[in-house]
């Protein structure tokens, strides 16, 4: 009977991990095809289609745009996401209770909703769909992340290694700069490379508020337009192994914090 | 004479609707150890943050050398303070956490580097200069703390119940080190404590404080010998205390009735007043070979064996409500359930008069 029950749950795990991955799986597999549709049978190894992605300078252009967005977009969210995180946590202000519920209200809001938002905005103030207005978006959807993030670690034990610099001399801006980030430090590049996996492959903004330069995950919409070819698997893939790394940086931040 | 180095003026301050300092004035002197003892709650904490410069009084005046400081901020005012839990920055090397106040202010790395050195010679961590602060012990880092405020010279230095996160041995270890590193450098120190003997053994000047206001404040040995009120004379070690009101009294000699019988003492009182009889517990004679008052006798009620003596506590048997603490000799032979008679003598009479 307990054998059954161990067994049972085994296949339990399996199927569970098997739903989450197998699609990953398939997608990676059949980038590796050597014939031009990506359906059984498995005719590859081959890397033929990544060298066609790596060719394409629609696609590699989208990547570099990808990265570019990504980036400058997690700085701008975790820099002012810490600011705020500090704010709240050191200074007592009126009705701030209600205040950081409205910095994380963007977390509960469909990226739908926030990209037609920002259209709206955008046309009204007569921002031009580009990529900054993309990374705009990015910022808005991370903001509150960085914020909770940060926030959630800024705890008061660090309230008195700010102020024994303060009494030893330092004004305020360096107090944050050479006590405040590095303390912070752990909680500051989670939040960067959470909001660098998130802005990677985030597609509804980038779709609503871009136009001719565009994100890796709008391109690859425009390829699926013309049909299912090992090209986007081999494309899919490399946005999966960024993300992949991303995560794992993220992880490893987190990770190193706790054992210190 | 001299103005001192640290003159507080009338200090009263609030938070909320809480009252925590009372118009506190205090003076203290260039080169002095001060301790500022007191129970929880007694605004002694307060009172150091708003030397510190962390609070700015809701009344009165803080003077450092003279200058008006009262509301200047931590980093423009000549104090430092090491903090309880030490406040060590965790990211940097004890080096650099001990020459941060130096750069602070433009000091070039090989000064610094110097005398942060020199600094942590002093308090006998030379070695530890390239240590992150989590590879020191409690005692370690401790000393970094100090090392660290007293680098940069500062006119007063500010310590917040420094040796509270610390076991016994290594308190009573650190607070001789205190005291010799204090003479070292001629700093004046400032430390807030509510354990005693610590006062005791560290304190120039002993200020007690209770619920707002300073109590008594003076040599430590004078607080000991003659508390000024009742609260230093149970706080400042332990006394009995007799109620009592004076009932004769004369230009010299005044009678004090008390619930164990007349004692008379060596000092005016006004006729009529309520005043307190206060007697350290290593004054009380317990037994026949009596000293001069007679305090009537008492029923022992525990005896605590303390290694170099035994402390008594003893019930009085004229009025029940009273409780006799007494020091006895280690081989004294007292139990639980004796009555001995009770008496002192006059002049280690303590008078309590608020």
């Amino acid at each position: 009977m307990r054998r059954i029950v161990r067994i049972a749950s085994w296949l339990y795990a399996l199927a569970v991990y098997g739903f989450i991955f197998l699609p990953v799986v398939v997608l990676v597999l059949f980038s590796l095809q050597a014939t031009s549709f990506p359906i059984p049978p498995f005719t590859g190894p081959s890397l033929r289609w990544y060298d066609a992605v790596l060719s394409d300078t629609r696609l590699t252009s989208a990547l570099l745009n990808s990265l570019l967005v990504a980036s400058i977009s997690s700085l701008a969210a975790v820099a002012l996401g810490f600011l705020s995180a500090w704010g709240f946590a050191r200074f007592v202000l009126p009705g701030s209770g209600l205040l950081r519920g409205l910095i994380t209200l963007p977390l509960t809001v469909s990226y739908l909703i926030i990209g037609m938002g920002l259209l709206v905005l955008f046309n009204w103030a007569g921002v031009p769909k580009s990529l900054l207005a993309a990374g705009i978006g990015h910022v808005v959807i991370n903001l509150p992340l960085c914020f909770a993030i940060i926030y959630s670690q800024m705890g008061d034990h660090q309230i008195n290694i700010e102020r024994a610099a303060r009494d030893l001399g330092a004004p305020e801006w360096k107090v944050l700069l050479l006590i405040t980030v590095p303390v912070m430090a752990p909680a500051i590049f989670a939040g960067f490379f959470l909001s660098m996996t998130f802005s990677w492959d985030e597609f509804v903004i980038s779709f609503l508020l871009t136009r001719f330069d565009t994100t890796l995950p709008v391109e690859i919409w425009n390829l699926l337009r013309s049909g299912l070819n090992p090209k986007t698997n081999a494309v899919g893939s490399l946005v999966f192994a960024v993300s992949i790394v991303l995560v794992v940086l993220f992880e490893l931040t987190l990770l190193r914090r706790r054992k210190a | 004479m001299t103005a001192p180095l640290v003159d507080i003026d009338s200090v009263s301050h609030r938070f909320g609707q809480q009252t925590v300092l009372k118009n506190v004035s205090l003076k203290i002197e260039p080169g002095s150890y001060t301790i500022l003892l007191g129970p929880s709650g007694s605004g002694k904490t307060t009172l150091l943050s708003i030397l510190g410069g962390f609070v700015t009084p809701s009344e009165g005046k803080v003077f450092i050398r003279g200058v008006d400081c009262t509301s200047v901020p931590p980093a423009k005012r000549p104090t430092t303070t090491v903090f309880q839990d030490y406040a060590l920055f965790p990211h940097m090397s004890v080096g650099s956490n001990v020459g941060f106040g130096l750069r602070m202010q433009g000091v070039d790395g090989a000064t610094r580097a110097a005398r942060a050195r020199e600094a942590l010679a002093l308090v006998g961590l030379a070695s530890s200069f390239d240590k992150k602060p989590h590879q020191l012990s409690g005692g370690q880092r401790q000393r970094v703390a100090l090392a660290r405020a007293l680098v940069i010279e500062p006119a007063v230095l500010l310590l917040d119940e420094p040796l509270g996160a610390l076991d016994l041995k290594l308190r009573r270890q650190m607070q001789d080190e205190l005291k010799a590193i204090q003479k070292r450098v001629g700093t004046a120190f400032i430390h807030v404590t509510h354990d005693q003997e610590e006062a005791m053994a560290l304190a120039d000047h002993c200020v007690v404080m209770n619920d707002g206001r300073i109590e008594d404040e003076g040599p430590p040995e004078r607080v000991y010998a003659r508390p000024a009120t009742r609260f230093s004379a149970t706080f400042m070690g332990e006394s009995t205390i007799l109620a009592g009101t004076v009932t004769e009294a004369s230009d010299r000699t005044s009678t004090v009735a008390t619930p164990v019988g007349p004692v008379s003492l060596p000092s005016a009182l006004p006729q009529g007043s309520a005043v307190g009889l206060a007697i350290r517990p290593e004054h009380l004679v317990l037994g026949a070979a009596g000293g001069g008052v007679r305090l009537g006798s008492a029923e022992v009620s525990d005896v605590v064996f303390q290694g170099s003596f035994k402390r008594v506590l003893a019930v009085s048997v004229e009025d029940p409500s009273l409780q006799f603490i007494a020091r006895l000799p280690a081989s004294a032979a007292v139990q639980p359930g004796d009555t001995v008679a009770v008496s002192c003598d006059t002049d280690q009479i303590i008078l309590l008069t608020d």
